[in-house]
């Protein structure tokens, strides 16, 4: 054990290793925070360049590019309301509405240090249960994901602020968008109008560009200037965070446990992590109404969250060579050819390897507070710019991460329509956030649902007899059903009471 | 040492050059003398990137120029593949082409079909395993094709990708090579192999027939078993798993493949230039050493038995697709 610790320590801090991080935290740090260009994309173009590279720094790159990636989607969702990955989505209108208020350095530094707890909770989380959380991975059939998906779904009702039916709604209308394509189970092409590229369906990234980046561009252009943000020095961005931990430590450590949780489930991603941890908060929070108005509660259980699951979405990966999310679905072809095998023999036969991963995602979560802070410093810089030079940089920003996306103009295209629709749900109050929550999930609920359709030979019965399934059933009714059941006995219950 | 190979080869293309007359012939025996584009149909990060991307930094060495590969993607393969066979055919626009351009067309998905390409080589072909649940009680093929056989059509449930995709078809062509109805095993449609490896581990099903490369890792964790290979030989991962022929006397055998092509109407002498270059990479230490890691199956075919080969691929797909019930045309 120590022996091998002491070889991970000696791979680690080998020269071409401890570049690889560094320059691979930078790399992340810039692509995360460009609209359009997001986490996976950042890992995918590392590929060719692990070719010539040591198995150990080649993950390292991996490692430390998508958990900074991930981090600085959260920069211009904040400073412009604009995520810079979908994982930042759920959060991006409170940290917004915390700038506006003159709070950015607490919104960004919550950002950079919860993000950094939650991704070393996460390691730990590999390191020291990386076989059990394994086995519950490998327990999910196709219908305890649907049930996954159906609960991720309820939470649009409960990030937005406007009406929650405005929210369900708006979450309909991004599960409409999310069945254009071939990619559904029947194989089938739907509203695809003989185009090839509808054929693959709607991007998420591209639709997500649209209505939060393109519509903020076409709202800046028919608002006068709001009036300017207060000269003054940007503040200390650690200042408050140890306070911050102190208060809000439960939310945390909530946000940590169940990012894990879903980082471990196969297809189910840092997205999914940081919409329910949000929820969760707001649910869960003493303090609700302030949700939406600039709370830093919600920010820092859902930063803790999507950081959290990066690293466990590495654990199917190394045991079963199964993704936890798309980042890792690339991770797994780098480990291949490195020789790293994915299985439990790595953690046996290459423990020494193994445990050099572990270090590395400890050393770029602690790397991410440094080298975060700058990169906020200088993003900062985008609040004293005036607007008129600051849209068409971000309308060129779009084009440009679109259409690096799929290497074609459709892309492009994609974002100025989901702009065009973006721009008039926000002008009648419907909430984007709930269509764009409705896009991510709405391949997972259909293809969850269809295939345990066809399994079970047509019946429901075993989305209700398998144990973990039976767990997930009623919490999602429980949940249903509570507003209802809430509303009778008040109604119905209470009023003898009173008269 | 690029620099070099870059100098020397400039030296050396300039001296042909010069000993030939200027004319159409100039421009095909320069080649190539810019930067050349390599279109990927499919998503960075998959098989298919990683065997493009491999292939095309081992013609950058070879050539001395820069060999980008871009992943137009979408479509489900359609676009990459248009955007291949709609280039201009002067060999600085290439690409790899999958065995889903045997299918598309089928299905009505596009009008291409393997004669819009001038083939140069096909490089790699892995063939389906039919895997099952290490609790399964099944231990040979043959006793899971004599369960399969005995039980009502639908009962035996089957993943391992989308609906009409390539191992569903290496199902549906299993199922008919025993004299049974296509769907005689219920097919799931999955997003991939991974999801359906981990949905055989979790019980949701009783077997899979995707690739083995695809399902290894699986296996290696001792949460799946691999029955047989639906190929003419033993895959060199698992020598003691027998191919379907050897098990049940089963000569049905498919694949996914993935080759190299070029828009109709290249040249030949660029063909033959890059036919040639990719046989030497295709004998290469790296490309050998590479998808051994990778576990990806390696097959040579030249333009000539590539064309052939797809043509035969072609008609095979077609058979089972119709069969599924999954062709349009």
């Amino acid at each position: 054990m120590w022996a091998n610790y002491m070889e991970a320590f000696r791979l680690v801090f080998a020269p071409d290793v401890v570049i690889a991080i560094i320059l691979s935290s930078i790399y992340g740090l810039v692509v995360g925070s460009l609209p359009g260009l997001s986490a996976t994309m950042a890992t995918a173009l590392l590929v060719p360049v692990t070719f010539y590279l040591s198995p150990i720094a080649a993950n390292a790159t991996i490692i430390a590019a998508s958990a900074m990636a991930i981090f600085s989607g959260d920069i211009p969702g904040a400073l412009l309301r604009i995520p810079g990955t979908p994982a930042s989505a759920a959060y991006t209108d409170e940290a917004y509405a915390m700038t506006r208020k003159g709070q950015a350095e607490m919104a960004l530094g919550a950002g950079v240090w919860f993000s950094a707890l939650g991704g070393i909770a996460g390691t730990i989380s590999l390191m020291a249960l990386a076989p059990p959380l394994a086995e519950i991975a490998l327990s999910f059939s196709t219908f305890e994901y649907f049930w996954l998906a159906f609960l991720g779904l309820m939470c649009a009702t409960l990030v937005a602020r406007s009406s929650p039916v405005k929210a369900i709604a708006a979450m309909l209308l991004g599960l409409l968008v999310s069945c254009v394509g071939m990619e559904n189970p029947g194989g089938v092409p739907r509203f695809t109008f003989g185009i090839a590229d509808l054929l693959g369906g709607i991007e998420p990234i591209p639709a997500l560009v649209g209505v939060f980046a393109v519509s903020e561009v076409m709202r800046a252009m028919l608002t006068p200037d709001p009036p300017p943000m207060p000269k003054r020095k940007f503040g200390s961005i650690m200042a408050g965070q140890l306070h911050l931990t102190k208060k809000y430590w439960w939310p945390m450590t909530r946000g940590n446990i169940v990012g894990i949780i879903i980082g471990v489930l196969p297809g189910a991603g840092a997205d999914m992590a940081a919409w329910v941890s949000y929820a969760m908060s707001k649910k869960f929070s003493k303090e609700p109404e302030k949700f939406g108005t600039g709370h830093v509660e919600g920010l820092v259980e859902a930063g803790a969250s999507n950081n959290a699951s990066l690293a466990s979405g590495w654990v199917p990966a190394l045991l079963f060579g199964v993704p936890g999310d798309t980042i890792t679905a690339i991770a797994i072809g780098v480990l291949y050819m490195k020789g790293l095998n994915p299985g439990p023999t790595l953690f046996t036969e290459k423990a020494s390897s193994m445990y050099a991963l572990y270090i590395i995602f400890i050393i770029a979560n602690i790397i991410m507070i440094p080298l975060g802070i700058i990169m906020i410093r200088l993003a900062s810089r985008i609040l004293r710019a005036p607007r008129s030079g600051i849209m068409p940089i971000i309308v060129l920003c779009c084009a440009v991460g679109s259409f690096a996306t799929g290497n074609s103009l459709f892309a492009v295209l994609t974002v100025a329509a989901f702009g065009v629709i973006g721009y008039v749900m926000e002008a009648n109050g419907y909430p984007v956030a709930a269509m764009v929550l409705g896009i991510v999930m709405g391949t997972m609920v259909e293809q969850s649902f269809v295939t345990s359709l066809i399994k079970s030979d047509g019946s429901i019965v075993p989305f209700f007899e398998r144990p973990v399934s039976a767990v997930l059933a009623a919490l999602t009714i429980g949940a249903l059903a509570w507003p209802v059941l809430y509303w009778i006995w008040r109604k119905f219950l209470l009023r003898p009471a009173h008269a | 040492m690029t620099k070099i190979t870059r100098r020397s080869f400039a030296t050396t293309a300039a001296a042909a050059a010069a000993s030939l007359k200027l004319g159409p012939a100039f421009a095909q025996e320069n080649y190539p003398n810019r930067p050349i584009q390599m279109i990927c149909p499919w998503g960075a990060g998959g098989g298919t990137d990683a065997t493009c991307r491999i292939v095309s930094a081992l013609l950058e060495k070879e050539f001395g120029q820069p060999v980008n590969v871009v992943n137009r993607t979408g479509g489900s393969g359609v676009v990459g593949h248009a955007a291949i066979a709609g280039a201009t055919p002067d060999g600085y626009t290439l690409g790899i082409i999958t065995v889903e351009i045997a299918m598309m067309h089928w299905a009505g998905l596009t009008e291409l079909t393997p004669k819009n390409y001038t083939p140069l080589a096909l490089m790699n072909e892995d063939p389906p395993g039919i895997q099952v649940s290490s609790t399964s009680p099944y231990k040979t093929v043959k006793e899971l094709a004599d369960a399969i056989k005995a039980s009502p059509p639908g009962k035996f449930k089957a993943s391992g990708t989308g609906q009409g995709g390539i191992w569903h078809l290496a199902l549906v062509g299993w199922m008919q090579a025993m004299g049974l109805p296509p769907n005689q095993v219920a097919w799931v449609p999955s997003n991939g192999a991974a999801p359906a490896m981990q949905d055989l581990a979790a019980g949701g099903l009783d077997l899979t027939t995707c690739s083995v490369p695809e399902a290894r890792a699986m296996i290696d964790a001792g949460k799946s078993r691999c029955l047989a290979v639906m190929s003419p030989t033993r895959t060199k991962l698992y020598p003691d798993v027998p191919t379907l022929k050897e098990a049940m006397n089963i000569p049905y055998t498919t694949g996914a493949w993935r080759g190299f092509a070029a828009p109709k109407g290249l040249p030949a002498p660029i063909a033959n230039k890059l036919t040639a270059t990719l046989k030497k990479i295709y004998d290469s230490k790296e490309y050998a050493e590479f998808m051994g890691a990778r576990g990806f199956g390696t097959v040579w075919n030249d333009a000539n038995g590539y064309a052939s080969f797809m043509d035969t691929a072609d008609k095979q797909m077609g058979d089972a697709m119709k069969a599924a019930g999954i062709a349009k045309t």
